[in-house]
């Protein structure tokens, strides 16, 4: 059993940002998110940006949570799995509602890491959970930094495990993380949490 | 930054969009929060200024600041023909029905550098509407206008404009309508005597004239939802019967308070047809 921190039962929203290794390690962890999980989830994954996004085609098979292509201006609704289109930043705005931008590239990435978890870490606080996976960038460094200058939970995939280690090694350097874990644990923890937060 | 700060930084925000709007009469104040925090952030640091109050006084104090800042506020760098399949549905389904006015009017509304009024009146000139057409190109920044104006866009840039072009449907060269010189592609004059570049606020302006087609991508992300309304309302109000708005493919009119006042015309593109009245 992991010891998990205080705050981990009031968590709202969970991000997630990959880039290379990306949709195996997703693969890995967005179907282990119960049906009854009343957070909501953000993800980012580096992708080709010109490709229409296959994302909501593939998870939708394999997840109990819906997932959706997030759109500007929705209303954040719990539980739901929402992807950031390709070619635009995904940000969370007040409400929590979706916003969209088509703002510069950030660590050559659109959209990017850093972009979603530090818009969600002002309209989260401490009742987010960021989540940094497999990838050869450093996007994401900077958006856990904020996630936890906030008061959020942190956790960082095993760089050991990753099948591209620098994105969450980048992430580890910017400063202490709550969980460094294997993906198997991470799906792990991610079904406990969700038993707690009922 | 600690957690203090980040407070700090909200409340610095306001101040400076108030400021701004106080002293230069640029309305910020409807723009979405998030991605405005993030465009200010940015710009902070690239002034050098340790905090958005910092930058504020820079603003109120300094006359150059301003319009430096607004291009970090409001610029967008879109490219020719992005989003192929847009063009390409306003090619094959819009075009036909564009055919049966004797003339045509368009406003590209937040046209930034260019790059979309351009593409529009190409594929004008392709399908024989040119002629007679007037694209009214409207922008707050009179810095990225002068560029539009211009018509002179990076060489590189050009082989992705190209292959967009292609993907709309072309029917000519993207090659007929520039002169490359000196690392840069210079457009076609015959095509900017069909457009008029000007001025406007769609937060603070008002419509200036009755058009067939708005298009407005990826500018209305930009705004929160009471400025959304307040620009797809001026847009409504511009459109003759009948008239057609073209948004951001990752846009919607489903949040806006005026969702009923317009029909699905090509869904999957994001061009909506002005309803009829009840």
């Amino acid at each position: 059993m992991i010891a998990l921190p205080g705050n981990i039962e009031n968590i709202d929203g969970i991000v997630i940002g990959a880039s290379a290794g990306g949709v195996e390690a997703m693969s890995a962890i967005l179907p282990a998110l119960p049906a009854r999980l009343r957070a909501a989830v953000f993800v980012v994954l580096h992708l080709p940006r010109e490709r229409p996004s296959l994302l909501v085609d593939i998870f939708s098979h394999k997840c109990a949570l819906p997932v959706r292509e997030a759109q500007d201006k929705e209303p954040v609704e719990p539980g739901t799995i929402y992807f950031a289109p390709p070619d635009y930043h995904l940000l969370l705005d007040a409400g929590p509602s979706l916003s969209l931008s088509a703002d510069e590239l950030v660590h050559y990435s659109r959209p990017s890491i850093d972009v979603l978890f530090e818009s969600a870490a002002d309209q989260y606080g401490a009742r987010l959970l960021g989540i940094i996976l497999t990838g050869g960038n450093r996007d994401g460094a900077a958006g856990l930094a904020a996630v936890r200058r906030r008061g959020g939970v942190t956790l960082v995939q095993e760089p050991g495990e990753a099948q591209v280690p620098l994105m969450p090694e980048s992430a580890l350097k910017e400063g202490p993380v709550d969980f460094v874990l294997p993906l198997e644990r991470i799906a792990a923890l991610l079904r406990t949490l969700a038993g707690r937060m009922e | 930054m600690s957690d203090a700060d980040d407070q700090a930084f909200d409340i610095e925000l306001k101040l400076l969009v108030d400021a701004i709007f106080l002293r230069y009469h640029y309305d910020f104040r409807g723009y979405a929060q998030a991605s405005l925090k993030r465009r200010l952030t940015v710009a902070r640091d690239r002034f050098g200024c340790r905090s958005l109050s910092q930058l504020q006084d820079k603003v109120l104090h300094d006359p150059a600041t301003f319009p430096a800042l607004l291009d970090y506020l409001t610029v967008q760098v879109s490219e020719m023909f992005r989003d192929p399949a847009y063009f390409l549905a306003l090619r094959e389904k819009i075009v036909p029905l564009l055919r049966t006015y004797p003339s045509l009017k368009f406003w590209v509304a937040g046209c930034s550098t260019g790059e979309e009024v351009y593409s529009l009146a190409i594929l004008l000139r392709e399908e024989g509407l040119l002629s007679r057409s007037l694209i009214y190109a409207t922008d707050i920044n009179s810095h990225a206008l002068a560029k539009a104006e211009a018509g002179v866009f990076e060489i590189d840039r050009i082989p992705g404009f190209t292959e967009n072009h292609r993907r709309s449907g072309a029917r000519s060269s993207l090659s007929d309508y520039y002169t490359a010189a000196y690392g840069r592609a210079v457009f076609d004059k015959s095509l900017r005597k069909h457009i008029v570049f000007s001025d406007h606020s769609l937060a603070t302006d008002s419509v200036f004239a009755e058009v067939q087609l708005v298009s407005c991508r990826n500018v209305l992300i930009y705004f929160n939802r009471e400025l959304q309304d307040r620009a797809v309302g001026l847009f409504h109000e511009a459109l003759c019967r009948k008239g057609f708005l073209g948004i951001g493919s990752k846009e919607s009119l489903r949040f806006s308070r005026h969702a009923g006042s317009f029909v699905d015309r090509v869904r999957e593109d994001r061009i909506y047809q002005k309803a009829d009245q009840p």
